[in-house]
């Protein structure tokens, strides 16, 4: 493994974050607490309490879901596809680095900074409301394991898109409405029962369903079927990361 | 000497279809100034990337250091540093970031004092803190070079380096590529200026279509290439070469009414001078001269003719 060639990449990609760390930070804290004005104030004076937890706390898992998921997939596709749109890829692939460790560094650094932005959600929801983490350690797990997963399928469009409008492509058309129908404001159980059969396709509510298990110990799904859920996307990313890597898909002509 | 590139029966067909290499051999020398001489399209830059694993070739193999450019791509990537043609760099970074970066993703900790060096040797390091969209076109394109040498490689390719620059920058350049010959780097720079090959390469290697024509040591290529045509007009036409200038290897134009000589550019003097003397001793009358040089591209089709049916 060449560690320096890793670290060098996720030194340089943190850099970019740093650079811009106000607009970075500021815009995930400005949009919760936007949230809880618009869903805990107003949506929350009619639904006081959801299985026990005011509605308040109860959306906040699935608020910093949202913003991990989506950051982590911006941050990795961006990552990746600005030096393909700059030209300074010709570096990454002329280095004696294999792509492996391009991937960790690349995706190391974009699942940082989605973490390094979920807790502070988590900071500032502490402000609103009464927070407690029934499992801290399986709230961490679930909340790396969902960075890193989402880091690598951003990865993955980073590689595959040919221009701006498909880097966007994806997170607006399948991400977006698979994390908004996803639980993250209410309880499957909340729903008609034809949709809640529907929602049990859609793998973002296995997701937020666990990390909401983590922090109040109740769950739409089984917290396995969870696991399993994020493991197999995982596991899917990774195998078409791999495939990437045999083919040289789209990186080396 | 040993060869430090060897590149044997090497195809690149792009997608498409399109054969850009069409089987290349060439050894470089460890150590040596080797220019890739050949005109837009050739496959220059092709080659270089399939050397520096930008592209995947299709045929054939290469090894640099003994490393195949494929199966020990580790081994034979930390020998090469490459400028690309194309400035491609950065605009936010700062100049000295990207080259730590550079030697970092080459497998390199932290070496300040030769980064140190380097900066200095390109005139750099009062820029070291300069983002590069600050930094002029000519001041780039050394950014580009400080990142190729940071890894310290032994062999260098510089795609096309001085395209574009100007005079001043053109002259730093070789400058600095005579010092890294000197510092035993084996160097391959693709260019289609003649002149520049014949100002700093050992050995030159034509290559066009995808072929190499010929390598050849610099002094015997442009000995062969630099052969110069004068164009002398006559104020009156004549039916023969006059017997006073029998000595002269000249031909007579159309209608007589020119004489074309034909020279060397690289022997001890052209002789212009002394058969313009005669041809005035010989009572021509001169109208006009010109002079004309074989172009590239006259001397690429003399090549193919001579190779080829
Ligand atoms: N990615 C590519 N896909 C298809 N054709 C290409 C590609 N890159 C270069 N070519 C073609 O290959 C030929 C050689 O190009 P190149 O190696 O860049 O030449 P040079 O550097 O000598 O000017 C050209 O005809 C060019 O159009
Ligand atoms: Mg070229």
């Amino acid at each position: 493994m060449n560690w320096h060639a890793i670290w060098a990449i996720y030194v340089y990609e943190m850099k970019r974050f740093f650079r811009t760390l106000m607009e970075s930070l500021l815009s995930p804290v400005i949009s919760t607490t936007l949230y809880f004005v618009v869903f805990g104030a107003a949506i929350g004076s009619r639904i006081s309490e959801v299985e026990g937890v005011s509605y308040g706390a109860f959306i906040v898992p699935g608020l910093i879901m949202l913003s991990v998921m989506t950051q982590g997939i911006s941050n990795a596709s961006f990552g990746i596809y600005f030096p393909k749109f700059i030209g300074t890829i010709f570096e990454l692939l002329s280095a004696p680095v294999n792509f492996l460790e391009v991937v960790i560094g690349y995706v190391g650094a974009a699942a940082t900074k989605a973490l390094m932005i979920g807790v502070v959600i988590l900071l500032t929801a502490w402000f609103f409301v009464d927070l407690r983490i029934a499992h801290p350690g399986a709230m961490l797990a679930f909340l790396i394991l969902t960075c890193v997963s989402f880091s690598l399928f951003g990865f993955i469009i980073g590689i595959w898109a040919e221009n701006f409008q498909q880097l966007q492509l994806i997170p607006l058309l399948v991400i977006t409405p698979l994390v908004f129908l996803g639980g993250a404001f209410y309880s499957i159980s909340m729903l008609p029962p034809a949709w809640q059969t529907v929602t049990l396709f859609n793998p973002v509510v296995y997701l937020v369903s666990g990390f909401r298990w983590a922090f109040f110990g109740m769950a739409d799904v089984p917290v396995a079927a969870s696991l399993a859920a994020i493991a197999i996307f995982t596991g899917l990313c990774l195998l078409a990361v791999y495939a990437i890597f045999r083919t040289g898909y789209r990186i080396r002509s | 000497m040993t060869a430090i590139v060897e590149v044997s029966g090497l195809t690149k067909t792009y997608k498409g279809g399109f054969q850009a290499l069409k089987g290349v051999d060439l050894a470089i020398e460890e150590g040596e100034i080797l220019a890739l001489l050949g005109p837009n399209g050739a496959g220059k830059t092709t080659l270089i990337s399939a050397l520096c694993g930008i592209v995947q070739p299709t045929g054939g193999t290469a090894r640099v250091g003994g490393f195949d450019v494929v199966e020990d791509y580790r081994g034979a990537r930390a020998m090469i540093g490459l400028v690309p043609q194309e400035v491609a760099l950065e605009p936010f970074e700062k100049v000295i970031n990207t080259v730590r970066f550079s030697r970092g993703l080459f497998g390199y900790g932290k070496d300040e004092a030769l980064i140190e060096r380097i900066l200095r040797q390109l005139s750099l390091w009062d820029k070291r803190h300069a983002r590069i969209r600050e930094l002029s076109g000519g001041m780039k394109r050394r950014v580009l070079i400080a990142k190729a040498l940071c890894h310290e490689p032994r062999v260098l390719f510089l795609d096309e380096p001085t395209a574009g620059v100007d005079v001043e920058l053109r002259r730093d350049m070789w400058d600095v590529v005579a010092e890294l010959k000197a510092q035993g780097v084996t160097i391959i720079l693709t260019t289609h200026y003649i002149e520049e090959a014949e100002a700093i390469a050992d050995r030159v290697a034509v290559i066009n279509g995808g072929q190499i024509l010929l390598v050849e040591e610099k002094a015997a290529l442009m000995r062969r290439m630099g052969c110069k045509e004068l164009t002398i007009e006559l104020t009156e036409p004549v039916a023969a070469l006059p017997e006073a200038l029998a000595r002269w290897d000249l031909r007579l134009g159309a209608g007589g009414e020119t004489l074309i000589y034909a020279y060397s550019t690289q022997g001890e003097g052209t002789g212009i001078t002394r058969l313009l003397q005669d041809l005035s001793a010989a009572g021509l009358g001169l109208r006009d001269l010109a002079t004309t040089q074989s172009s590239l591209e006259d001397i690429f089709v003399g090549l193919i003719k001579e190779g080829g049916a």
